[in-house]
């Protein structure tokens, strides 16, 4: 465990040079979604008699509880994506941090505790912009917080184990293109997925960020579940330690073969 | 937590009498069928430096990683300071300084932040951290650049950062892959200063090297590696003794001339080598050698008499020169 946080720590010494501009963009992105999508789009659905569909919620709220989800989806994929790849191939930082007494095992936790650290703080800056806009009330999106952040680990830890076997960033960028894109498109974060082609719905379900979106909307502006939230929960638990243990595999096959 | 294990392995390896830092026993590699390292045998004495030589490919680096417990060992029996690899890793490494063949610097990261967060991997924080990267810093002559970024840095300095973090736990083994290779000649020599002092000071140096010069700069002893086996070990010195005669005598005839002429020279030395540009003549005496080409009224456009080295050591054991 200590090994694990000094993997910690050292991506924090890293991101020390980085932050500000990540916090600009951790803040800006929701603004911008928020007010085109939502305010924007908003005033126009609200209107329409079409908006039952939403159970009497505003959409700028609908749309915000689920990209709350889809926020965290995004941070730990990209967490999980290009740094990982820069640490096996292009700094080969794992490469050094395993020439230390850090394990693979030390080496994978502490990093997905940092991608947890990296998708808690862009989940709070949009908690703090939707609540600033009066998009969602404070309080739920505190409560709403938790899930967020494991919808964001359920990506992180099997994108990294992605990474570690993938050969260079054109895999990376394929991951985005069709699965990132794709779930942050049709997996309930802009409609509720009823309105899908019967067939698709299935697909959504089996999404992580499906589940994701249903625990934050129903923390953040109290819709209901469709499963018990206790096996959406479980859902994306699996998906973050399945990750977990095929990132540690994985890299161990890659980084010391 | 790995305390009573460590324990147990301590009392058996003095009894085994060795002062060894390291012992590898048919050591093995594979890498699916292909066979990096096959059953290589040696020993690493407390304080000594060590050397693997030999061409691209012949499993230097795959013998490296696994005495630096970074790649599990196919087969075979591998002791590092007295523990054992697979399950003794993070101890072994806690000791160990490793330089390896690529650098492994986070260029974006300023030389201060390298060192820093490669001490804190090893548990060392604090004035005790400061303290040792100043130390460091001082010298690998890098002080100057304390503040700046990696990525501009030469190679030369690069390699001496390297070092200086290989440092940082002030470890009893260091363990450099092709330390020097890339760099120019004064750099090299900066660095084989450094190494030198280390030497020195006590630390046991394990180094692998295409280079013979450096081998017989630093090494008191060596292997000359080929096609995953050891085939040959000893100092530079025994080995050319061993294997080649006290003089090489080069002769350098006219484009074209050169292979009218081998057969002329067979039976004035020891042995003969002809390389595609020039014939080489193993004998104990260089200038009698001389004399007698004159004899034979063969009149190459130079000749050079020297000492054996050990890339004659090489030639003569694998038929192939050191640097292709
Ligand atoms: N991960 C790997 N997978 C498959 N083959 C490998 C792997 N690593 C090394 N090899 C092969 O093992 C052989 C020995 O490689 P190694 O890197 O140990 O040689 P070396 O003596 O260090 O060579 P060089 O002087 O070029 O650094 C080479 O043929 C290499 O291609
Ligand atoms: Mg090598």
């Amino acid at each position: 465990m200590v090994q694990s946080l000094r993997v910690v720590e050292a991506n924090a010494r890293v991101y020390k040079r980085t932050w500000k501009g990540s916090a600009v963009t951790a803040f800006l992105s929701p603004v911008l979604f928020l007010l085109a999508m939502g305010l924007g789009l908003g005033s126009i659905i609200d209107s329409n008699p079409g908006a039952d569909g939403l159970g009497g919620v505003r959409y700028v709220s609908f749309i915000a509880s689920g990209l709350l989800a889809a926020t965290a989806m995004q941070t730990g994929a990209v967490e999980g994506s290009w740094p990982v790849l820069s640490g096996i191939k292009w700094m080969k930082s794992y490469h050094a941090a395993l020439a230390t007494p850090v394990r693979v095992s030390d080496l994978v936790t502490g990093n997905l505790l940092w991608m947890a650290v990296r998708v808690t703080l862009s989940a709070v800056a949009f908690a703090i912009v939707s609540a600033l806009l009066g998009v969602l009330a404070p309080i739920e999106v505190l409560a709403a917080l938790p899930a967020a952040i494991l919808t964001g680990m359920a990506f992180a830890a099997p994108v990294t184990a992605y990474t570690a076997i993938a050969k260079d960033e054109t895999r990376l960028s394929a991951v985005f293109r069709f699965a990132i894109l794709p779930m942050f498109l049709f997996s309930g974060t802009f409609f509720p997925i009823e309105q899908l082609p019967g067939w698709l719905q299935p697909v959504a379900y089996v999404t992580p960020l499906w589940h994701g979106v249903e625990l934050c909307r129903s923390s953040a502006i109290g819709f209901d579940t469709v499963l018990d939230p206790i096996a959406h929960l479980g859902y994306l638990a699996l998906w973050a330690s399945a990750g977990w243990w095929f990132a540690q595999r994985n890299l161990r096959k890659r980084l010391q073969p | 937590m790995h305390n009573q294990e460590t324990a147990e392995v301590r009392p058996a390896d003095a009894a085994s009498g060795g002062g060894d830092l390291v012992t590898a026993r048919g050591l093995t590699k594979r890498f699916d069928d292909f066979v990096a390292v096959d059953e290589v045998d040696f020993s690493i004495a407390h304080g000594e430096a060590f050397g693997f030589l030999g061409p691209n490919g012949a499993g230097k680096t795959s013998t490296m990683r696994m005495i630096a417990s970074v790649s599990p060992v196919t087969e075979g029996h591998l002791r590092v300071l007295g523990m054992e690899p697979a399950s003794q890793g993070p101890e072994i490494r806690a000791r160990l300084g490793v330089v390896p063949q690529e650098d492994t610097l986070d260029t974006e990261l300023t030389v201060n932040e390298n060192l820093y967060i490669y001490g804190r991997y090893f548990g060392i924080g604090g004035t005790v951290l400061k303290e040792r990267i100043d130390e460091l810093l001082d010298f690998v002559q890098l002080t100057e650049r304390r503040d700046s970024r990696v990525e501009p840095l030469s190679g030369g300095m690069k390699r001496r950062l390297t070092i200086a973090r290989a440092l940082i736990n002030e470890p009893d083994v260091l363990i450099l892959d092709e330390p020097t290779t890339g760099l120019d000649p004064q750099a090299r020599h900066v660095l084989w200063d450094r190494l030198y002092r280390l030497k020195q000071r006590g630390v046991t140096l394990i180094i692998t090297t295409h280079y013979m010069d450096e081998a017989e700069q630093l090494c008191d002893r060596l292997v000359v590696m080929d096609q995953a086996k050891i085939v040959a070990e000893g100092s530079p010195k025994a080995l050319i003794d061993q294997y080649s005669t006290r003089e090489v005598v080069e002769l350098r005839f006219a484009v074209g001339s050169q292979q009218n002429v081998g057969h002329l020279l067979d039976d004035l030395a020891q042995r003969i080598e002809e390389l595609p540009d020039r014939i080489l003549l193993y004998t104990h005496n260089g200038d009698d050698a001389v004399g007698a080409v004159h004899e034979r009224g063969l009149n190459p456009e130079s000749i050079v008499v020297r000492r054996s080295t050990l890339e004659d050591v090489f030639l003569r054991l694998t038929g192939r020169r050191l640097i292709d």
